[in-house]
């Protein structure tokens, strides 16, 4: 067990499995001599030579294209997509083909990709080095998609993911890459795919969200613990695709009031069919109406700073939200 | 020296390497590539199946480069006008049927996808899809994955001319030049895109465009069976030495409408089709076997009764296979998914 921040927990996920299996390997743009623009893969060129960390043309559907072509014939490709907002013209080798080649082929062939993407803003990253796209993928049957919170999470969703035989979009939260640490083994254990997670226990209010905004969902649950007595029980979808039922309808049932907290616009949202989980499920185990604090519906978020502070969900939002949903 | 002491020419598929018996063959899934196309517009004009996307006039490029693979090694992205290609490689008339009539046991879909979607992992077939071109960069891939497990075979990908305008052409093609990777990409250029003619989807030639991406790009007769044999056995030990991707444009004409939704005549002559009919690779092929005397009309009306024969049965078996069951819309989105679906 060491404590790592969550970038070195995604970094040691694809180290410990390239060491594993060689066919395993990582492509995309600026992985390999740079190491990645956030040096997510920095140091693997050096270990697994350039061969297996490759340095793409700027091209994302390539990028995509050529490593869906690589997975149907056996190998594992880990392809990266710089910014989650690069990644939409990768997303026609995505949904028309990742996520229909099993199911097209009758289970002829299947495609065992990964492709990881930064998501989120915060970093004064503009309309296009800020984006949550998960909306954009969530619901094509086919894929698989997590969005781990933790340093844990990461390392252990990540393994699962290139050891899984089908699809997966692995969302990592650029603003977690440093601020997020944690205690990580450093031995072989995955998280499965498609299980939430308690973060947090308790009585009064039950929020469920994923990556970075349960920092501010921890942060504000401590405080209003501390100042008011309240209890907030804290789910962590972690994967979004397929969303663990199960879990939910619990974690809503302990309190009978809910908050889904997400950064992705509200309309559309993966926060939208939770909801629908919800009112389908466990209609007559809530005490109040279903609340969501989500990014707004604005095509993407501003850089100016004032803006990009009205955008972003905050400590004190998420505290005010589910102060209100307590006192209901 | 023959049997009259005078010195034997070879003849140009001997010169290529390929034997009287290899030839005749070839002009076998020429042929039944034919009849198999021109059945199943019959069917689909008779209500039978749903649908049907030709590939008439195109038979001969296609089985000339399957014959210049590695039939046992290599893998295959084809398009879906390749009905003479995937016969070429070991699909038979009756699995083609199957995916015609979209019964369960269909070897490319189960019944899912559109006939001319093909796909087979037994025969090292690469499942496709119908939005165009997206099939390149999976080539590159197939290629890229044999290059770091040092395996010995290529891939080869087939697009029309108007696919060669999208983006995954480029940047699969470019991948490939980039890292020397063992694929042949080849255009068959029937000369429409559906309704669109050459002239407004290129103003260059397709086989340039591998210039800007460092590697060879060649233009061939579709129609001349020999041709497209010796530049796709070329690229592939050019493949095969590490030398990386060749571009192959097969020029050809699209001699049947795009499938049994379109009225071609909209948007070209009867004489322009008339006259490239004139041209068709198979019939010059035919000609070319009898003109080096391996071949003749009555060989030839036996070989002809012999396919029909061979698609009147497995057009009539495909039609009495049974359906997949409805419920089997739910299998297969992830691995080992129950039978109630997916979560």
């Amino acid at each position: 067990m060491a404590e790592m921040e969550y970038i070195d927990a995604i970094r040691l996920a694809m180290k410990e499995e390239m060491e594993k299996d060689e066919n395993v390997f990582v492509l995309g743009e600026d992985v390999g001599v740079k190491g990645g623009v956030f040096t997510t893969t920095k140091g693997l060129q050096d270990q697994f030579g350039e061969e297996r960390v490759i340095d793409t043309p700027l091209a994302e559907s390539a990028i995509a294209g050529v490593a869906i072509g690589a997975a149907m014939v056996g190998m594992k490709p880990i392809a990266e997509m710089q910014y989650s907002d690069f990644m939409l013209p990768a997303t026609n080798q995505i949904i028309s083909e990742a996520a229909k080649i099993r199911y097209r082929s009758n289970n002829d062939w299947s495609c065992p990709v990964v492709v990881r993407a930064p998501i989120g803003g915060g970093i004064f990253g503009g309309l296009y080095h800020s984006q949550c796209p998960e909306s954009i993928f969530f619901g094509t049957p086919g894929l698989k998609i997590v969005a781990p919170f933790t340093a844990y999470d990461a390392k252990g969703l990540l393994k699962a993911a290139i050891n899984d035989p089908d699809p997966v979009l692995f969302f990592e939260n650029k603003k977690c890459y440093r601020m997020i640490k944690g205690d990580v083994p450093l031995d072989d254990y995955t998280v499965p795919i498609g299980k939430a997670n308690v973060l947090r226990e308790g009585t009064d209010i039950t929020v469920i969200g994923y990556s970075m905004p349960l920092h501010f969902c921890l942060q504000a649950a401590e405080e209003l613990k501390k100042e008011e007595g309240i209890s907030a029980h804290i789910l962590d979808l972690r994967s979004l695709q397929p969303l663990d039922r199960d879990a939910i309808i619990e974690a809503v049932r302990k309190t009978g009031k809910v908050l889904i907290v997400h950064e992705d616009n509200k309309t559309g949202g993966v926060g939208a069919e939770v909801s629908a989980i919800i009112s389908e499920e466990c209609l007559f185990d809530l005490d109040a109406p279903i609340k969501r604090l989500c990014g707004p519906d604005v095509p993407a978020m501003p850089i100016s700073p004032p803006m990009e502070k009205f955008f972003m969900l905050s400590k004190d939002k998420v505290k005010q939200a589910m102060h209100e949903l307590a006192v209901y | 020296m023959n049997d009259q002491g005078t010195v034997h020419t070879p003849h140009e598929h001997e010169q290529l390497g390929l034997t009287n018996g290899q030839v005749i063959d070839m002009y076998r899934y020429m042929l039944l590539g034919r009849k198999f196309d021109e059945r199943n517009l019959l069917l689909q004009r008779a209500g039978k199946i749903n649908f049907h996307v030709s590939g008439i006039g195109q038979e001969a490029a296609q089985a000339a480069a399957a014959f210049a693979l590695d039939r046992e090694k290599d893998y295959f992205l084809p398009y879906y006008r390749d009905y003479s290609f995937v016969l070429s490689v070991g699909m038979t008339p009756y699995e083609l049927m199957l995916s015609a009539f979209a019964k369960a046991d269909d070897p490319n879909s189960g019944g899912r996808q559109m006939p001319g979607h093909f796909g087979s992992k037994r025969l090292r077939i690469v499942t496709g899809s119908s939005p165009v071109t997206t099939q390149v960069p999976h080539a590159v891939g197939v290629a890229l994955s044999a290059k770091m497990r040092k395996q010995d075979f290529v891939s080869f990908v087939t697009f029309g001319e108007g696919s060669s305008n999208q983006g995954d052409f480029h940047e699969g093609a470019n991948f490939a030049g980039v890292h020397k990777l063992p694929v042949i990409f080849m255009c068959e250029n029937n000369q429409y895109a559906i309704s669109v003619p050459l002239h407004k989807q290129i103003s260059g030639k397709v086989s340039d465009r591998a210039l800007g991406y460092g590697f060879p790009g060649i233009r061939v007769d579709g129609n001349d069976a020999l041709a497209v044999y010796k530049a796709v056995k070329e690229a592939r030990e050019r493949a095969i030495r590490g030398e990386g991707p060749t571009l192959i444009e097969a020029m050809m004409y699209r001699l049947s409408p795009h499938s049994t939704s379109d009225n071609d005549l909209a948007y070209r002559t009867k004489e322009e089709v008339e006259e490239n009919w004139k041209k068709d690779g198979i019939v010059r092929f035919k000609q070319y076997l009898i003109s080096c005397g391996i071949w003749d009309e009555e060989k030839d009306a036996d070989l002809q009764a012999q396919l029909a024969l061979e698609i009147k049965e497995a057009t009539d078996l495909a039609d009495n296979a049974p359906f997949p069951k409805p419920e089997d819309t739910l299998k297969h989105v992830y691995a080992g998914d129950s039978e109630e679906g997916v979560y």
